[in-house]
């Protein structure tokens, strides 16, 4: 140990917080200047981390879903009114869709219609939020030979989640389609009018630049479009609700609150890829 | 173990020494670790936020009380700890952590004189000053103007969590963190 007198000593005290200051400026720059740097550095704590929270996820959605069963046994009674209601409805629905597949069928034999591929999908347990506070994402936990790749898609039970931005080796980030960054290319069903659905950070992502002519009705389903080669067409998003100040927005279908598990489809679209990510990962594609 | 005051004290000893040291690195590991729980997967809403409160509180009590366990090295860790957790831009957290530390060991000859109600106004004003600040470098560096209701929301949760925890570090700071019971 190296002595010192006190003056300098002290003077090395007062010295210290500056230099961190001046420190914590420069990580900053570094971040934004090397992005795949902080990316990797993540990725590894998040690597790290992964196991332990699906290890503790287990119990804790135990937690959760005693905690809905005591909530739902208040409102079974309303809860199997609106059921049988909706049973009715779906009975309807249901014989008008296998009435249309059947056509549909028929329809496809006439036309020798090239049936669309069946895409590869695996599925991952949501750990953590991995959103903080300016972002709305989530962490997956993987195995440590995962065959998932940036960009691919995430879908839940009912509709379409996000895409995967951000990879390690056992965990991914799957950045949530009501991000502020995310925008995902949309069709309104019914008047297949094409439009960009922005994230706002809220529940509720937001509509925009819907073609000249077309108003988006209250109630359309909107699916994702082809374009830009980065979803392919017709996923489940969500249905159009407008807002108080009159704002068409979007309630996704997927329940993003609540995310226990979501399938990785692997369409083979690389559309928008950060480039650094096609470059790392390019001699492991075989395509 | 304070050498300059006077008195009889035991032979340090091996386990003693780690005794010290253990108790000495305790506010820095105890923040470290509620940063690791609070990114546990709870679905709490306004996780993040609690998360970012619960790492100001612990730094700016440990600044004011007892500044030589929360150095700004480690504060600098903890704050780059909180932004890989957060996928926040490395350095924002860092840089408002350190803010907490300067402005608490700057006022705290004056923060330890007064009552809770008064440090825990200064809490909240440089509470509410942090995130107004991590507010702007985030809006900053990610080219984009962020909702500001985030960072409201943010500077009230940590003033709300501080006067609880800070409960539970005050029995700390007399016991477990406390070098002179080793």
């Amino acid at each position: 140990m190296i002595r010192l007198s006190v003056p300098v000593r002290q003077a090395l005290a007062k010295l210290t917080l500056p230099v961190f200051i001046v420190a914590s400026f420069a990580l900053m720059l570094l971040g934004k200047a090397d992005a795949l740097l902080a990316e990797r550095a993540r990725m590894a704590l998040a690597d790290a981390m992964a196991p332990l929270y699906a290890a503790l996820a287990e119990p804790l959605s135990g937690v959760h879903r005693g905690i809905e069963g005591v909530r739902h046994v208040a409102t079974v009674y309303d809860d199997n009114i609106r059921l049988r209601d909706e049973n009715e409805r779906l009975r309807r629905w249901q014989s008008v869709a296998l009435a249309l597949d059947a056509e549909n069928t028929t329809l496809r034999a006439q036309l020798r219609w090239i049936p669309d591929p069946a895409p590869s999908y695996v599925t991952a347990r949501v750990v953590a939020d991995a959103g903080g506070i300016y972002a709305r994402a989530v962490l997956l936990s993987l195995g440590p030979n995962h065959s998932v790749a940036k960009g691919q898609i995430a879908l839940d039970d009912r509709g379409l989640v996000g895409r995967v931005t951000e990879l390690g080796a056992r965990s991914a980030r799957v950045l949530l389609l009501t991000d502020l960054n995310s925008r995902v290319p949309v069709i309104l069903e019914n008047s297949r009018a094409r439009a960009i659905l922005a994230g706002t950070n809220g529940a509720r992502p937001r509509l925009m630049y819907w073609a000249e002519g077309v108003q988006p009705a209250e109630g359309e389903r909107v699916v994702t479009s082809a374009e830009a080669n980065t979803f392919p067409p017709g996923l489940p998003v969500g249905v159009v609700r407008y807002s108080a100040s009159n704002v068409p927005e979007v309630l996704p279908l997927a329940r993003l609150d609540r995310l226990e598990v979501v399938r990785l489809f692997d369409y083979g679209l690389r559309g928008v890829v950060p480039p650094e990510a096609s470059v790392a990962r390019m001699p492991e594609r075989r395509r | 173990m304070d050498d300059r005051l006077p008195g009889i004290r035991p032979r340090p000893s091996l386990w003693r020494r780690l005794d010290g040291i253990a108790r000495r690195s305790f506010p820095t590991a105890l923040t470290m670790l509620l940063l690791l729980i609070t990114a546990a997967p709870f679905r709490l809403p306004g996780q993040a936020e609690l998360q970012n409160a619960a790492a100001l509180s612990c730094v700016f009590f440990w600044s004011v009380y007892r500044p030589g366990s929360m150095p700004p090295p480690a504060v600098f860790l903890i704050g780059l700890l909180a932004d890989l957790l957060d996928f926040a831009p490395p350095g924002v957290g860092v840089i408002s952590l350190l803010v907490a530390h300067g402005v608490a060991v700057r006022w705290r000859r004056d923060l330890m004189r007064v009552g809770f109600l008064l440090v825990w106004l200064a809490f909240a004003a440089v509470a509410t000053g942090l995130a107004s600040l991590q507010w702007l470098l985030t809006s900053a560096l990610t080219f984009r103007l962020l909702p500001a209701g985030a960072a409201l929301f943010q500077a009230a949760l940590a003033a709300g969590l501080y006067p609880m925890l800070a409960v539970l570090l005050s029995r700390a700071h007399r016991g477990i963190a406390e070098p002179a019971n080793a």
